[in-house]
């Protein structure tokens, strides 16, 4: 019984899942920088990028090959001295806006910074009609 | 047969549904005498009887799932005879049609409770409530029955099912649907009352009191479910994030906002007779967020990791009803919002002040999760694709969520209608100590970024700020909906607490670690002592054998596992966790790498079991706040009636009876 | 409350509902495009992806339009698109082929077994150049003017029906 078990899991194992490749990752897929403070800079720019195969991953959370490869252009940059802006600016180049989680003021994206500007107004206006107005009715005595 | 019954059970209570909508509209039309119309006494028995017959339709799908029953369309496609009994069972709702059956089952239920025990209301706004809740149901029948039948037979049974979807095969599935679908359903009921207050012009304190156990527990059940939620993608997805602000979790988030506004806006209608448009605005706008959810999670119009049915045509049906509801219970909400006659006036500086002002926080922040989740959506219709994620949500919503933390460290402390600031300056100084004080303290230990920074503050500043209106008072003698307050509150300051931990002081190593080798993150010596394939009931696996050991003493092993399943062919990373009481340490093993080694990946989270640890001090909160409620209205209704008695009493012996109290 | 304002839900409510109905039918927009249309290929040397032919270099993109292929033999609708690479060929048209995290006897296997439609093809095995030409998975192909700039990029596998789309692509990028 036990032989049919492991002979079963050795099978299984060396099944191959559809469409993926059996390259190994890119040396800085999963290997951190020696640095530290290199490290977290990478991996605060990594956190922000998307991963352009999954439904909606950071490529720093994703096993995808190809988040692997962006991990690995990610580090390599940086280690060569790039700073995170240059290799987000570079892929936005690359993939437009997509491919960054973190927005930055464009034609496409201005409507998500107006909004909170917006709403820090429409809450004061409000706050002011229902507190304000009150403050000097309720000062003028109680009405019943 | 069982699942024809299923269907049988559902088309019936849809007939009853309809019942219960023209019987309660009924009994809006008072005959000419003032009497009620004959119509009006069915909506309450339709109500119950429609709840039974919902959820004997679930549990008879439930059955099936049980057994496995292969000629089910459903059951073939979602389950697997070899699956575990128990991921047999969750795997009813770990699809569109049961999950959507659930939903239905929950609404009919809250429903059928409603009209089985709700005896406070008047007759008419019974009637109205119970006609819109027949109403919702009615839509959400329809798109069950004719675009998501779940009792579908196949026309030759299947050999095998194709099994469920691996990450869903796990004790969260158990927990985290069946809590947050109460939850974010049960507001229906909220929404119903709301509309029925509003149709029958009964907006006051009474109708408040009636409505907040509702509020609460569906307010409760979310929570729990929300944070369960988060729990079982943190330690099942294998990357350590217990929040993206993906569009399925955002849809499960924006009730909860709308929700906990709800409730507070509730409270103050109920105990000062004040913010009434508000309460119903928050009423119809919480239920909203659940259906907009329900929409946006089901139709594909939003790219997610969680979306289970990507079927723009059912999406259209959903929309239709959103339509009906939303757009109905909106338009109503214009016609007759402006009816509703103005509360009772208070200060800018008072407890309703306060909670207005968190109110207007909280609606704030619905508004920013609103648009960031569905901008991307928008910028579609122009052939543009944009990503709005954490680095937007994080900062959007704190420029909102701070000033309404501070204020809900002040908010217990005011008193009601009006109030001082001088009355207060040792408790606001306490606070802006602490806030300013713990900044200032961590950030002489290194530079940590300035969200996380913040929420460290604030968390001290609330956990302190929290437990200060029970000083000066004698505990035993404070109410339990008072304790509730504390507790609720109290459990917001722990889970921010563990938020800003984890996004300030986590450490994260990944190395590819030879059988034997050593890392080293913060204090523990993690070992890499043996790699072994294993195997379960539906899949296979290599298990790695760690041994940690912290400062050198006992080791103790974790063995993260990476899963192949096979029905269907998916991989899965199982992670191992090692929970210490400042924080836990996370392990995930890999691929190995060509020259022999494993690829391993180790996080030292600390304090980050306080985010759930906090969720559920916040349920706990809310359930004290119910009992508490609970146990005033029996005290009362008692009082009322052994006063009433009493009067009987007098009267009858022939004296004067003595003025009430009220 | 003004009663204007209390209309704002509902006017809100009725936008987003328009905007959800017109997204309902439309199709998902399932890829990422690449927006370096118009812009010079990077600067890149790739090595041969195997024995039979050399490898890829931006230098060999000069004096006329070309197709630049990115393929994988592992990926399955490379298979389905080899008839019409190979159709293009033989129209004339030369195909620079880049197999990305590939090895060189998979992709003998592939050619053996498909059909050969390249006249150079260069191992990309850590994704460099797709990530530098934005492309986002396999198979994708670009139409390459005889200056080095990209002009046109076609996602996913070449139709029968989009060979006479690329043909009209590498004639305007003469």
């Amino acid at each position: 019984m036990i032989r049919f078990v492991l002979a079963a899991i050795i099978a299984l194992l060396a099944l191959p899942v559809a469409a993926q490749d059996s390259m190994p990752p890119a040396p800085y897929a999963y290997n951190q920088l020696a640095d530290p403070r290199l490290e977290a800079e990478a991996s605060a720019l990594m956190h922000t990028l998307r991963c352009l195969k999954c439904q909606s991953q950071s490529i720093a959370d994703s096993d995808a090959p190809m988040a692997g490869d962006m991990r690995h252009q990610v580090r390599s940059r940086i280690l060569a001295g790039e700073s995170p802006d240059e290799i987000r600016r570079w892929l936005i180049a690359r993939y437009g806006d997509y491919v960054s989680y973190e927005p930055e003021v464009s034609s496409t994206t201005w409507p998500l910074f107006v909004a909170p500007l917006l709403l820090l107004l429409v809450v004061g206006a409000v706050l002011l009609r229902r507190l304000g107005k009150r403050r000097s009715d309720a000062e003028g005595g109680d009405v019943a | 047969m069982i699942a024809e019954i299923g269907l049988a059970a559902l088309w019936l209570a849809a007939a009853l549904a309809v019942l219960q909508m023209v019987s309660g509209a009924a009994a809006l039309r008072t005959g000419p005498a003032g009497e009620a119309n004959p119509l009006a006494i069915y909506a309450r028995p339709a109500a119950v009887v429609q709840a039974f017959l919902a959820v004997l339709a679930f549990l008879l799908l439930l059955r099936a799932f049980a057994i496995t029953d292969l000629s089910l369309k459903l059951v073939a496609s979602n389950s697997h005879s070899m699956k575990p009994l128990l991921y047999k069972l969750t795997g009813t709702w770990g699809n569109h049609e049961g999950s959507m059956l659930l939903w239905v089952g929950v609404l009919a239920a809250s429903g059928g409770l409603l009209a089985g025990f709700e005896k406070r209301l008047p007759e008419r706004t019974m009637g109205a409530t119970l006609a819109v809740q027949g109403f919702v149901a009615l839509g959400f029948y329809a798109f069950l029955l004719l675009a998501s039948n779940p009792f579908e037979r196949l026309p030759v049974p299947a050999a095998e099912g194709t099994g469920l979807n691996p990450l869903l095969q796990d004790i969260g599935l158990a927990i985290h649907p069946p809590t947050l679908y109460a939850g974010y359903v049960g507001l229906s009921v909220a929404f119903s009352l709301a509309m029925g207050a509003l149709l029958t012009r009964e907006v006051n304190p009474a109708f408040a009191r009636v409505m907040r156990p509702w509020v609460l527990g569906a307010w409760v059940l979310l929570t729990l479910g929300i944070t369960a939620g988060s729990y079982w993608a943190y330690y099942e997805l294998g990357w350590g994030g217990w929040w993206f602000w993906d569009p399925v979790e955002n849809a499960s988030l924006m009730p909860w906002l709308a929700a906990t506004a709800l409730m507070h806006s509730v409270s103050v209608l109920a105990a000062r007779d004040a913010l009434r448009t508000w309460t119903i605005m928050l009423g119809v706008l919480a239920f909203s967020m659940s259906m907009l959810g329900t929409f946006l999670v089901r139709s594909g119009v939003l790219t997610s990791v969680h979306a289970f049915a990507v079927d723009p045509e059912r999406g259209a049906f959903i929309l239709g009803l959103l339509g009906l509801y939303i757009g109905g219970a909106f338009t109503i909400f214009a016609l007759r919002a402006g009816a509703v006659a103005e509360g009772k006036r208070f200060a800018a500086l008072s407890r309703e002040g306060a909670l207005v002002f968190n109110n207007v926080m909280l609606s704030a922040i619905l508004a920013i999760v609103l648009l960031g989740t569905l901008y991307p959506l928008l910028t579609e219709a122009f052939d543009v694709r944009v990503s709005v994620g954490p680095p937007y949500f994080n900062p959007a919503s704190a420029i909102f969520a701070i000033p309404m933390l501070l204020v809900m460290a002040v908010g217990p402390l005011l008193r009601w209608k009006s109030d001082k600031p001088a009355r207060l300056q040792f408790e606001l100084a306490l606070i802006a100590a602490l806030v300013i004080g713990v900044i200032a303290l961590v950030s002489f230990f290194g530079r940590f970024p300035l969200l996380p920074l913040l929420g460290l503050g604030l968390a001290a500043a609330l956990a302190v700020a929290a437990l200060l209106p029970l000083k000066g008072r004698k505990l035993a003698r404070v109410p339990v909906a008072t304790w509730g307050m504390v507790l609720a509150h109290f459990g917001v300051a722990v889970s921010l607490f563990g938020m800003a931990c984890e996004g300030a002081f986590s450490e994260e190593k990944l190395a590819a670690v030879a059988v034997g080798g050593t890392e080293q993150i913060n204090d523990f010596a993690v070992t890499l002592d043996a790699v072994t394939p294993v195997a379960g009931p539906n899949w296979t696996a290599i298990e790695a054998s760690l041994a940690v050991r912290q400062d050198g003493g006992e080791p103790v092993i974790l063995t993260p596992q990476a899963r192949n399943f096979w029905s269907p062919p998916q991989s899965t990373s199982e992670s191992a966790l090692l929970t210490k009481w400042n924080g836990q340490l996370y392990v995930v093993i890999g691929n190995q790498a060509e020259d022999g080694r494993w690829q391993i990946r180790i996080w030292w989270k600390p304090f980050v079991t306080f985010i759930w640890y906090g969720g559920l001090l916040i349920g706990l909160g809310g359930i004290l706040a119910v009992a508490g409620r609970v146990k005033v209205d029996v005290t009362r209704r008692r009082a009322a009636s052994k006063g009433d008695q009493r009067r009987a009493d007098l009267e009858a012996l022939g004296a004067a009876a003595p003025q009430p109290a009220e | 409350m003004r009663s204007v304002y209390l209309w704002v839900p509902l006017a809100l409510f009725a936008f987003f509902a328009g905007l959800a109905a017109y997204m309902l039918t439309q199709e998902k927009d399932q890829f990422v495009e690449s927006t370096m249309i118009g812009q010079p290929l990077p600067e890149f040397a790739l090595d041969p992806a195997y024995a039979g032919l050399p490898g890829a270099a931006k230098a060999d993109f000069t004096g006329k339009p070309r197709l630049l292929n990115i393929w994988a033999s592992w990926c399955l609708p490379c298979i389905a698109e080899a008839p019409q690479l190979e159709a293009l060929q033989k129209q004339g048209v030369e195909i620079v082929g880049i197999a990305i995290r590939d090895r060189p006897e998979d992709v003998a296997n592939f050619l053996a077994k498909y059909g050969n439609p390249y006249s150079r093809i260069g191992s990309d095995a850590i994704s460099e150049v797709q990530l530098a030409i934005g492309s986002s998975g396999v198979p994708e192909t670009f139409v390459i003017d005889g200056k080095g700039v990209i002009r046109y990029q076609h996602i996913g596998d070449i139709r029968e029906s989009d060979v006479a789309k690329l043909l009209a692509e590498l004639e305007k990028a003469r």
